[in-house]
């Protein structure tokens, strides 16, 4: 089939159904407005069923049009991932990816708690796109959610809106647990350890199959964009990022939680900043980037505005810093936290970050060698993209933003003093212990 | 067609025969990991660069097409 039939026989089915669903107006969309979970029996009410298209690649026309990106992290346009998939050869495989490993981030697990049948949809529907026959949804451990995701599965099974069993597959609580060719050994049944690429996983993926790795926000985007259309998903967010996206907030005085965001909106709104002044504003999570308050009042929550920055949206995690805390104290815990979580499988990163955390930790301290600022430096160079995944690249990406933001900081810090009130922790860490480090599967 | 050096850094434990090789496109870290360079591999060092991937404990090195 021609690209201008696909595209004509596409804009016929939206014509036939332009109309015969309209969809929700303002936010949230993805979350139940009810704030209860939605339920197959409402969400069928809601949203009726699977808009199946009846074809390989149909789908794919309306989510450019749309411009919907990933969700997971890289905003990588989807549409782009569908066709290279869609056109590789061999049976391809799509993997919906929910191992949110980013600890500042929750919202994958409220998505699929409160909607799980908007992320199904969205697998079978980009399952249909590639023309894929296998389908699996990768989960961090935690037996809730899998019970949750289980009883939902077989509901839909019952009612036959299903077109492909999916598989539930889960991984350990690991940092780089959902990176994608760490998901693509874990489905496979190995660790969930990242691979050196190429190939590149919608190449050669899971047993070697092309392979869609989709974040399950991405697929909720999809799943509504397949019923109300691209023109309903354009009405809010901007121009070049449209949609909305689910964030994560904390804001200074404590408060915060999963809020569905217009892509656009504020920095200084969704974190409150009048009300409550912060230190540093800490956009993108573990591998994202601190930004001074000054910056962040002038931003929105784009790519178009943090990216000239060095930040990105990345999951949309936004998190200030209290006024009362030590931004050299905070990272120093979040570069330990992610020297841990390297898998230990690359030399440069093996060796790189712990040395990276233990001297930043030093200067948290107070007690770190006058050499500390260069050897921080170099090593942020010796590590930065050596490794077989981006976690290095991370990892500097947050230690310079750190050193830059906090400058005044660490000057302090190294003639033994420090401005905060408090070493209280703020940004939330997972308590590690040695068997924790080793365990991948 | 030009190539480049390429190492697999998980397959990679610094063994540094590469660096003693062909030093003018692989040094080594702190850590004895090698640094490639950012350079295509010179007609002249084309045998030399062969040799090393060859002579890879670990099969680590490849030598690709320069894009």
């Amino acid at each position: 089939m021609t690209a201008a039939i696909r595209d004509n026989l596409t804009n016929a089915y939206n014509a036939t159904t332009a109309g015969a669903k309209v969809g929700p107006a303002g936010l949230p969309r993805l979350l139940p407005a009810t704030g209860q979970p939605m339920e197959l029996a409402e969400h069928l009410r809601v949203h009726g069923r699977t808009p199946y298209r009846g074809g390989a690649k149909m789908l794919i026309h309306t989510i450019e049009s749309a411009g919907l990106t990933g969700r997971g992290g890289a905003a990588f346009p989807t549409h782009r991932k569908l066709t290279a998939v869609a056109s590789q050869k061999g049976s391809p495989v799509v993997v919906g990816n929910g191992a949110e490993g980013e600890p500042a981030s929750d919202k994958d697990k409220r998505l699929l708690w409160f909607s799980p049948h908007l992320v199904l949809d969205g697998l079978q529907l980009a399952a249909e796109a590639v023309g894929a026959r296998q389908v699996h949804l990768y989960l961090h451990r935690e037996p809730m959610l899998e019970q949750r995701v289980h009883s939902a599965l077989a509901e839909r099974a019952s009612t036959g809106l299903d077109r492909i069993a999916v598989n539930l597959v889960t991984a350990p609580h690991r940092f780089l647990a959902g990176e994608e060719s760490a998901l693509a050994n874990r489905v496979e049944g190995g660790a969930a350890l990242p691979r050196f690429t190429p190939p590149r996983i919608f190449e050669r993926g899971v047993g070697g199959a092309p392979t869609l790795v989709q974040n399950i926000e991405t697929l909720a985007h999809l799943a509504l964009i397949s019923r109300y259309g691209p023109a309903w998903f354009r009405s809010v967010g901007t121009k070049a990022e449209p949609g909305s996206m689910l964030t994560t907030l904390r804001r200074a005085d404590g408060s915060g939680g999963i809020a569905e965001t217009a892509i656009g909106t504020p920095i200084a709104e969704l974190l409150r900043l009048a009300e409550h002044p912060a230190r540093a504003v800490l956009v993108g999570g573990y591998h994202g980037a601190w930004l001074t308050p000054e910056q962040a009042r002038h931003l929105t929550l784009s790519n178009a505005d943090l990216r000239p920055l060095g930040a990105a949206v990345g999951a949309g995690v936004l998190a200030a810093l209290p006024a009362d805390r030590c931004g050299i104290v905070e990272s120093a815990r979040v570069v330990r936290y992610l020297a841990l979580e390297s898998a230990g499988q690359c030399g440069p990163c093996l060796n790189g970050l712990p040395r990276i955390a233990a001297t930043l930790s030093q200067l948290a301290d107070h007690r770190s060698a006058p050499s500390a600022r260069d050897d921080l430096a170099r090593w942020s160079q010796l590590v930065e993209r050596r490794g077989a995944c981006h976690h290095p690249d991370g990892t500097v990406r947050f230690l310079r933003s750190a050193l830059t933001v906090f400058a005044d900081e660490v000057a302090l810090h190294e003639s033994g003093r420090c401005s905060a009130a408090t070493t209280k922790p703020f940004l939330p860490i997972p308590t590690a212990s040695p068997a924790y480090e080793q365990d991948w599967s | 067609m030009t190539e480049r050096l390429r190492v697999n850094p998980i397959l990679c434990t610094g063994h540094g025969l590469c660096a003693e090789l062909i030093p003018e496109q692989i040094s080594l870290d702190e850590w004895g990991y090698p640094i490639l360079s950012n350079e295509p591999v010179p007609p002249a060092l084309r045998k030399l660069a062969r040799r090393a991937v060859t002579d890879c404990p670990t099969l680590a090195l490849a030598l690709v097409p320069d894009p």
